[in-house]
């Protein structure tokens, strides 16, 4: 009896997350894209099938191609900009330099706090009128003008500024521990054959770390997907909608716009976004080594 | 050997350069809430405060507004305390159990479930948003901070898991087979022999489930109440009440505040966070 019961054990422990995990992943999916093909406004409703109805509604609004554009223009920035800093620190600061673990902290230190707390900071920091711009002026530069946050055209960079700042100590971290990993003799070999640096870097060591850009493209670019909270600290999506991106959009229309349906269908479209990234990651992750052990 | 290129000069230049590019906006915020109202108006955002007047910390902990509701930050900071603890330490033991299984215990199909399972790491979780609120509907939880940990538990299993699992995963199954041999079974071997292995994984994941559900503010927006919201739903209406006035060194110390405790865990024990960081994005 206690032999069985020993033998179901693990199936048993891992029930939980199994029904649970499962449900809340992809039950809550399926969920979603029923909501999504029903004609819901303020209350579910599950009764008024309006097939692909918002899809339609979503693509003639204008609100949501502003906010895919600001998600296009904001991802290649954010994810490229942290790349490009995280990358140059990771390489200065592998150059056996003095008090690498204080420097080090000190990048990665805003990856600890709340987009809302930084948001918060950069928003006063980017204030038209007592921010940066009258720090200038005081430091004798009276011709310089910085609105960038209240103007229509201008507010995403804010986002994107202070995006990149707060994660390029993430791409540095995963670069360094990607430089600390190569053999140095291989280095050491092709300086011997009068290889120059930046060609080092370039033919040797950028593509030994081809996976760590992998992946900090991968994480950096869900996260861009994700981005709610800085906007929503920095500009709450304005000035009118125009920093709106996906997150920001799903969010003001099911549940300050009574409008769950559409809402719904945003959801539907992030997770398309996100999942055509994603799934062919995991998929070589985990076929890569089937037969570890 | 980038020397040969650079001077060392430049390298840290650029390196010092870059520290200050981090640290200022958090100089900034520390010198802006110890500034008063006029210091404010005549200075810049670098300028030194000409005293140290903790005033604005006071007021944001106890008295700011926000709306008609004049409480400070304090009630927001214990309701995220109160849902960190729960939901931190429930999501960590649960990921450690999952990823025992998954490691050390494998069946047939356990590597699809974990492959399946992994997708929640990456997904939007406004996916989740209309559903689990309605969930949380049927379940009496609505608004509540029990609602807000059962949503951090479910969200932070797949991460956990990961954590767990990748870890386990080198522990030598020798060590396992051996105790079975000797009657040991599934738990014991849990309690006596992998747990004990476990400290620096179980640093990683505590500390990087409290500063995720700390920081989180997707949740909070969506599924708390008047009196459930965390720090991060509390700082941001405070700073976007729409009053006369705008009382930066309040908002400075107030976004101070509810970042604390997650810079002091980062300060104390910064090499497990850092951990956490790279073990996310390496998968295995």
């Amino acid at each position: 009896m206690s032999r069985t019961f020993e033998l179901v054990m693990p199936k048993l422990a891992i029930a939980p997350a199994f029904v649970l995990g499962f449900a809340f992943i992809y039950g809550f999916m399926v969920w979603n894209g029923v909501l999504s093909v029903t004609g819901s406004r303020m209350l579910p409703n599950y009764d008024e099938f309006v097939g692909l109805a918002q899809y339609q509604q979503l693509f003639s609004m204008d609100r949501w191609w502003v906010a895919l554009k600001n998600l296009g223009i904001f991802s290649v920035l954010y994810v490229g900009g942290a790349m490009l800093l995280g990358m140059l620190l990771a390489i200065f600061l592998d150059q056996k330099v003095r008090a690498e673990g204080a420097l080090r902290t000190i990048y990665l230190y805003p990856m600890a706090l709340s987009f809302i707390v930084t948001g918060t900071a950069w928003k006063w920091i980017l204030n038209p009128s007592l921010g940066l711009e009258k720090l200038m002026h005081d430091l004798g530069w009276a011709s310089f003008h910085f609105d960038w946050l209240v103007q229509t055209e201008t507010a995403i960079y804010c986002v994107v500024i202070a995006g990149i700042w707060q994660s390029a100590g993430f791409a540095m971290a995963l670069f360094l521990a990607g430089l600390r990993g190569i053999d140095d003799s291989i280095i050491k070999a092709a300086q011997m054959d009068g290889a120059s640096l930046p060609r080092i870097y370039w033919r040797i060591i950028l593509p030994i770390l081809r996976p760590v850009v992998f992946s900090i493209i991968l994480v950096l670019s869900h996260l861009s997907i994700k981005s709610f909270d800085l906007v929503m600290a920095l500009t709450s999506g304005g000035p009118g909608y125009s920093t709106d991106v996906p997150a920001t959009f799903m969010y003001v229309m099911s549940f300050t716009r009574g409008q769950i349906g559409l809402g719904a269908a945003s959801a539907t479209m992030m997770l398309a976004t996100v999942a055509a990234i994603v799934v062919p990651y995991l998929y070589s992750e985990l076929r890569a080594k089937p037969h570890d052990r | 050997m980038i020397a040969k290129y650079f001077p060392r000069v430049f390298l840290y230049t650029v390196l010092l350069v870059s520290a200050l590019f981090f640290l200022v906006p958090l100089y900034v915020m520390l010198a802006t809430s110890l500034k008063d109202a006029a210091q404010i108006r005549s200075g810049n955002l670098l300028s030194w405060p000409t005293s140290l007047n903790f005033e604005s910390w006071g007021l944001a902990w106890s008295s700011a507004c926000t709306g008609v509701d004049c409480r400070g930050l304090q009630p927001y900071f214990w309701n995220s305390i109160t849902m960190a603890v729960p939901a931190v330490l429930i999501s960590t033991a649960w990921g450690a159990v999952n990823g025992y299984v998954l490691s050390l215990w494998k069946f047939r199909g356990s590597e699809l479930l974990f492959g399946f399972l992994l997708f929640g790491v990456f997904m939007p979780f406004q996916v989740v948003l209309l559903p689990m609120s309605q969930v949380l509907g049927y379940l009496g939880l609505s608004s509540s901070i029990g609602g807000l940990v059962l949503v951090h538990c479910l969200a932070g299993m797949a991460g956990t898991t990961l954590f767990f699992r990748n870890y386990y995963t080198a522990i030598p199954k020798e060590l396992v087979n051996a105790a079975r041999m000797d009657g040991a079974g599934f738990w014991r071997i849990f309690w006596r022999i992998v747990l004990p292995l476990s400290t620096p994984i179980l640093m990683v994941t505590l500390i990087w489930q409290f500063t995720n559900i700390w920081n989180d503010f997707l949740f909070g927006v969506a599924f708390s109440g008047a009196d459930s919201k965390p720090v991060t739903v509390g700082l941001n209406n405070m700073v976007n009440t729409s009053s006369s006035v705008k009382n930066y060194n309040i908002d400075m110390a107030a976004a101070l505040i509810a970042g604390l405790p997650t810079m002091l865990v980062y300060v104390l024990a910064g090499q497990y966070f850092v951990k956490g960081l790279t073990a996310g994005a390496v998968k295995g």
